[in-house]
């Protein structure tokens, strides 16, 4: 059980700056995700963590103590591969004994920790088998009891779910997180997948071009996005985000999108008088774009530009002036393409960001 | 209607592949097996034929049918017998020490290094030499009076190929000297097949240099391996021209020199037939124990 301290890590890959001065302490025991699109820094700040790749500045700490200069094996951190990196020549059984053995733990030892692994993760019946003989999902799960295996300090993991199909990830996914509450080792886990982040994390990093983007508990960054690049990478559909005027006249305000006026509370223009910031941009999530087929004050008469059925709910396109808008509603609220409907913006659901900065002003109205 | 004629002529189709399936037959295969047939297959069938006589190629006398008489002869000889035993000696010293510095080498060339590639050519040269060039300049070599290695040593007048006790080490030495690229060249090969991320999950692992060494390394690159040590042992077993130029020691009269001298020194025809029969039998069997051990590594 450890805490990781991350302190101004700095990586180049030859003249392309991978992580950028990154920050970070994970508690122990904690679960800790991060999120980024592919190419941004996080697999390499993993195997940083592990001591697969060489950071060029910084400090890594394990329990307080700098390990950045040793060697990997001598960092007591276990790691899942996205492809495994299961040992062909041997059969599970070896595999899941091979980090015990490597360390000389008498063949009793080992026989008893790998059963109670194998048992925990549900393998006994392939002890037997090699690796070319499982299933990907049976291959993850061997992978990840090599890890758990020798009790290390903390479990990192590179996408270790990402080459499942989709319905395997799901029920891996539980199994994992299950794992985690049983073992509590501090675990850091790699994914591109939001939905992945969201539900086994207790805490989302999001990085973008080697830059921590957001730290927060899975509610923080998607309540309170830090920027409009968190907005946009965590939520799907994907939250809309369109550049917006203020307006006040004869006692109501409203915000005008894409040319077409939608009703806000005042409220919101005092406080985004009182940032410094110049032009802003209006996020707003589907479901904050609230749609009925009866007129209502301060909604607008908005046409059905495309629907796409998700099953419990439907995600309709809206032509807006001159783009459109996306909204979330029961499904087979609206009928078709062409229908009419009366849109209007659920003001507690918007988010406000500085355009030049792309960093969110900071507030929601209640 | 064009299309489709061009579709079932198949003069057409082969003139747009350059060559038809027939032209190669014609061209390649048929001489190569008619080659085969001539110089290789005849003879062998050929001379299983004389193993069963007495033949004499110096003689005008006829081939008398002896029946088994050639093997019962040569299997109670103890002359061959020791012909053998020298054969064997020389093979597991000159195979072992191969593997040994040829997979040695692999593992110092399985990094990246400067000029890697060159040195990995000028490595391989000795391999592309001829055995009796190899012969003769190591003959130089070695020689007591003005050899390099005498000199370079400092061992004075050692003589190398003199020596009964030395010369077929020396010989075996030279073989060494020319093969160890080979073993080098395949163990490269499977070095460099072994995924890297087995390296980084056996790091990840706490695994130790040896411990990597030989529970990871080792059995992957097992298979090619073997392969090279198969056919190192079928080429050390029938060395000729390595030691015929060397030395003419007795204790370096290996089995295919005693064959040569049996059969065109002695003109023993028939019997060296069968000499080489009982050869040819025992390199199958080792190449097959082999091959079963190869399958079996294979497997995994």
């Amino acid at each position: 059980m450890a805490e990781i301290r991350l302190e101004n890590i700095q990586k180049y890959f030859g003249a392309v700056h991978v992580i950028r001065e990154v920050n970070l302490t994970i508690k122990d025991r904690e679960f800790c995700v991060l999120l980024g699109p592919s190419g941004c820094g996080k697999t390499t700040t993993l195997r940083a963590i592990a001591g697969l790749e060489e950071i060029d500045e910084g400090r890594i700490l394990i329990d307080g103590k700098p390990v950045q200069d040793l060697h990997a094996s001598d960092r007591d951190i276990a790691f899942v591969f996205q492809l495994y990196a299961l040992y062909p020549h041997l059969t599970v059984f070896e595999n899941l004994a091979f980090p015990l053995r490597a360390t000389r733990m008498p063949d009793a030892g080992v026989r008893k920790s790998v059963t109670s692994v194998a048992e925990a993760i549900g393998i006994t019946h392939l002890l037997k088998l090699r690796p070319s003989a499982l299933s990907g999902g049976d291959m993850q799960r061997v992978a990840i009891g090599r890890a758990l295996v020798r009790r290390p300090k903390a479990l990192l993991m590179d996408e270790p779910i990402g080459a499942l199909d989709a319905k395997l990830r799901e029920q891996m996914r539980v199994e994992l997180k299950r794992l985690h509450l049983e073992n509590g080792s501090t675990s850091i886990y790699v994914t591109h997948d939001q939905v992945e982040a969201m539900s086994l994390a207790d805490t989302v990093v999001v990085m973008h071009d080697g830059v921590l983007q957001q730290v927060g508990s899975p509610s923080e960054v998607y309540l309170r996005p830090a920027n409009l690049f968190v907005a946009q990478f965590i939520g799907s559909p994907v939250m809309n985000i369109a550049d917006a005027q203020f307006r006040q006249e004869a006692g109501r305000s409203s915000v005008v999108l894409h040319g077409e006026a939608f009703e806000i509370p005042s409220q919101a223009l005092t406080m985004i008088a009182s940032k410094p910031a110049k032009d802003i941009a209006l996020g707003i999530r589907p479901e904050g774009v609230v749609l009925s087929h009866a007129e209502s004050p301060g909604a607008h008469q908005v046409g059905v530009h495309l629907i796409q059925p998700y099953g419990p709910f439907d995600i309709v396109d809206l032509t807006v002036g001159t783009s459109t808008l996306r909204a979330r509603t029961a499904s087979g609220f609206v009928s078709g393409k062409g229908q009419r409907v009366w849109a209007s913006l659920d003001a507690s659901q918007a988010h406000f960001f500085d355009k030049a900065t792309g960093a969110s002003l900071g507030f929601r109205l209640e | 209607m064009a299309e489709m004629m061009n579709r079932l002529d198949p003069m057409s189709r082969a003139a747009s592949r350059g060559m038809s399936d027939l032209a190669i037959r014609n061209l390649f295969v048929i001489p190569t097996i008619a080659f085969l047939i001539i110089f290789n297959i005849f003879p062998l069938i050929y001379s299983l034929g004389y193993s069963f006589t007495d033949f004499r190629a110096s003689s005008s006398a006829p081939a008398n049918f002896i029946g088994l008489q050639n093997y019962r002869d040569l299997l109670a000889d103890p002359f061959i017998w020791s012909n053998f035993t020298i054969t064997a000696k020389y093979v597991i010293v000159s195979v072992t020490g191969q593997v040994l510095v040829g997979f040695g080498l692999a593992l110092l060339l399985n990094r990246s290094f400067p000029l890697k590639g060159l040195v990995t050519t000028l490595l391989l040269l000795p391999m592309m030499l001829s055995m009796a060039v190899v012969g003769l300049f190591w003959k130089l070599l070695y020689d007591p009076n003005f050899g390099m290695i005498n000199y370079a040593l400092g061992l004075g007048n050692f003589e190398w190929l003199s020596d009964p006790g030395i010369a077929l080490y020396a010989v075996a030495l030279t073989d060494i000297w020319m093969w160890s690229p080979f073993v080098m060249l395949l163990s490269l090969a499977g070095l460099s097949a072994v995924p890297k991320h087995l390296y980084e999950a056996a790091s990840i692992d706490r695994a130790g240099r040896f411990y990597v060494f030989f529970r990871i390394t080792l059995p992957l690159v097992a298979p090619i391996l073997l392969i090279a040590i198969i056919f190192r042992t079928m080429e050390a077993f029938k060395t000729f021209d390595l030691a015929f130029v060397m030395t003419s020691q007795p204790t370096t009269e290996l089995i295919s020199i005693r064959l040569y001298k049996m059969a065109f020194q002695e003109w023993q025809t028939g019997k060296s037939c069968a000499l080489a029969y009982i050869v040819l039998i025992m390199v199958l069997t080792i190449t097959n124990i082999y091959v079963k051990y190869l399958n079996k590594a294979k497997e995994r």
